[in-house]
């Protein structure tokens, strides 16, 4: 398939922007056109880069204070009386802090509310383990009737909105502070029920979920150029509902995964992945995210290398697997 | 208001008392005291001209909000919307598999169920939301929310209080149920809630107090509720926990518990 992606995109000179760039500009655009969308904060508006929006639609911002609870509570009202509220806070805030708001107020009543959960990850750096959300996808993706986007850019994220509003249910958005290399473009196709196969491969499938996209686009690459294996490489977008149709397709034909993120293995992609081929098409998988520990302050780039889910790990991964391959007896 | 109509809503009071009784002994399971409760309060909401709805449409675009945040007095609330006429003929169970009445309200399971409830400071919240929503759409139906004391123990629901007096939510009701007991015991042993009225007053609250069994007192209190207020309002109604069973009043062991047959004839024979 023709993603129309960024031409640039493996060149070290990589365009680069924030996916929260992208939740402010698109929430702008569509807030044009539709009345319905209503934005709440919970005291974090320029960080989520709401600036423009607030000042475009000011009887469309409703800020809370730091109380997520209430904010989330506020919402689902809103939501149930025909609204399309978006909560804007940190991954760390939303959900954590509103759970039990989320799993009754919101996923329990089938109530149209957006959440958005912005700095998630490891890569949040210098704040620390308190504000590096890592078990937000477990949580949220546990939750019955509640959509889970992770995108990969900027150009990602702005899908990810848009579709959010389109789609009537709860849905949840996670993705990193920082600036990251845009590997899509505003032409780039986005289907909820279809992850993207940004390259083909025979050897193995890696898996990758948000910014961590790119880092296993550059594994591949190695992987390919260096080992002489050829991995393909899917951007699982949607946590939930998971793509199985495209997992199991990869799943046949290359008969090894690497599951790549920035969230504990438990209840992230790694554990959603796993639960499907469980199930449905065993075969080995190798994964590449948080084990079990809390994150700390430092630089991002240093953290994804002491915490062991950087390009050279999922290299690494790569090797493993297609040894794990070979011994793997798999049923006809 | 006249005689009569306090004479025929404290018949109606009672009525609702005894069937809830026996939905509750039905069940074998369920909250039975704060039920007995706030029993008049609900009467006079629902069947003394108050609150405006239609049981023939429930979500009808200009109905008042009701919303129960305290969800576990649901026996009342189901018993109520059952005299009101939204179940119909039907005469659904409570807690039975596949009935709308579950064990706390679900929106999911029955429309009039404006928000589900359960978990505490919740309610209170949505109820915030709605109200917004409602002024921002230029609607002239109210929010009407039941909490309780208890539930004033929760953090979400000081957020919610603070947020309605923030945004001055005029068309916004809290109803508190104001019993003293809890689950574990009374109020003031197991948390520690202050001057309720002062903190609501201090969040930009108007403060209304009402013997919540007096229902001359409480026709003519929500009666007032068609003055405009600037403020969200909150009614502070002093209650007995049981109310209507002497042997159970004020007694916390029977906040969440239905009554055994010995007790279920004892309060059938009671409340007469």
């Amino acid at each position: 398939m023709n993603y129309q992606l960024n031409p640039n995109l493996l060149s070290n000179d990589v365009e680069r922007k924030s996916a929260r760039q992208g939740f402010g500009d698109e929430i702008t655009e569509l807030a044009k056109g539709n009345k319905r969308i209503v934005v709440l904060d919970a005291d974090l508006g320029e960080s989520l880069r709401l600036e423009e929006y607030k000042k475009k639609f000011p009887s469309r911002f409703i800020q809370m204070g730091v109380a997520e609870a209430n904010m989330i509570s506020v919402a689902a009202g809103l939501a149930l009386e025909g609204f399309i509220p978006f909560t804007s806070s940190f991954a760390c805030f939303t959900p954590y802090q509103a759970v039990s708001q989320i799993r009754i107020s919101v996923a329990y009543n089938k109530a149209n509310v957006k959440i958005i959960g912005g700095h998630a990850g490891i890569v949040t750096g210098g704040d620390g383990a308190s504000h590096q959300a890592l078990e937000d996808i477990a949580i949220m993706r546990s939750i019955p009737n509640i959509t889970v986007f992770s995108p990969c850019d900027y150009w990602q994220m702005r899908k990810c909105v848009k579709v959010a509003a389109k789609i009537s249910g709860p849905v949840y958005i996670r993705f990193s502070r920082r600036d990251v290399p845009m590997i899509t473009t505003g032409k780039t196709p986005f289907r909820i029920n279809e992850c993207q196969v940004l390259r083909d491969g025979t050897d193995g499938t890696i898996l990758a979920h948000g910014e961590s996209v790119y880092r296993a686009l550059l594994a591949a690459e190695t992987l390919y150029k260096e080992k002489k294996l050829d991995f393909a490489v899917l951007n699982v977008h949607t946590i939930k509902p998971l793509d199985e149709k495209t997992i199991l397709k990869y799943a046949k034909r290359t008969r090894a995964f690497v599951v790549v993120e920035d969230h504990q293995i438990a209840g992230g992609l790694c554990g959603a992945v796993s639960e499907y081929l469980a199930e449905n098409y065993p075969i080995p998988v190798q994964f590449v995210g948080i084990r079990d520990k809390f994150g700390e302050s430092g630089d991002p780039e240093k953290l994804l290398k002491k915490f062991h889910i950087d390009v050279e790990d999922i290299i690494e991964a790569g090797m493993k697997i297609r040894e794990r391959k070979r011994m793997f007896v798999y049923n006809k | 208001m006249d005689k009569t109509q306090i004479e025929r809503l404290q018949q109606k009071a009672l009525l609702i008392r005894r069937d809830l009784t026996e939905m509750l002994f039905r069940s074998a399971s369920g909250h039975w005291g704060g039920s007995l409760g706030l029993a008049d309060v609900f009467t006079v909401l629902f069947f003394g001209g108050i609150l405006r709805y239609n049981a023939k449409k429930p979500e009808a675009k200009d109905r008042d909000r009701f919303i129960l945040s305290n969800g576990h007095i649901a026996p009342l609330y189901y018993t109520v919307l059952e005299h009101a006429g939204f179940f119909g003929d039907k005469k659904p169970a409570l807690r039975k598999i596949g009935s709308p009445l579950q064990g706390h309200p679900s929106h999911t399971h029955l429309a009039v169920v404006e928000t589900s409830t359960g978990p505490l400071g919740q309610g209170v919240g949505v109820a915030v939301g709605k109200a917004i929503a409602l002024k921002m759409q230029g609607s002239s139906a109210r929010v009407f929310c039941i909490t309780s004391d208890g539930e004033h123990e929760e953090g979400s629901t000081w957020e919610a209080v603070a947020s309605a007096g923030k945004y001055r939510l005029d068309n916004l009701i809290y109803i508190l149920d104001r019993n003293h007991v809890q689950i574990s015991g009374t109020t003031e042993d197991v948390g520690n809630l202050g001057n309720i009225g002062a903190r609501y007053r201090d969040l930009g609250w108007e403060v209304l107090e009402v013997n919540g069994h007096d229902i001359g007192k409480l026709l003519r209190l929500f009666d007032s509720f068609k003055y405009k207020s600037r403020k969200p309002r909150i009614v502070i109604a002093r209650t007995i926990m049981g109310k209507g069973v002497k042997q159970i009043e004020n007694d916390y062991h029977y906040h969440g518990k239905a009554p055994s047959e010995k007790e279920y004839l004892m309060a059938m024979a009671e409340l007469k």
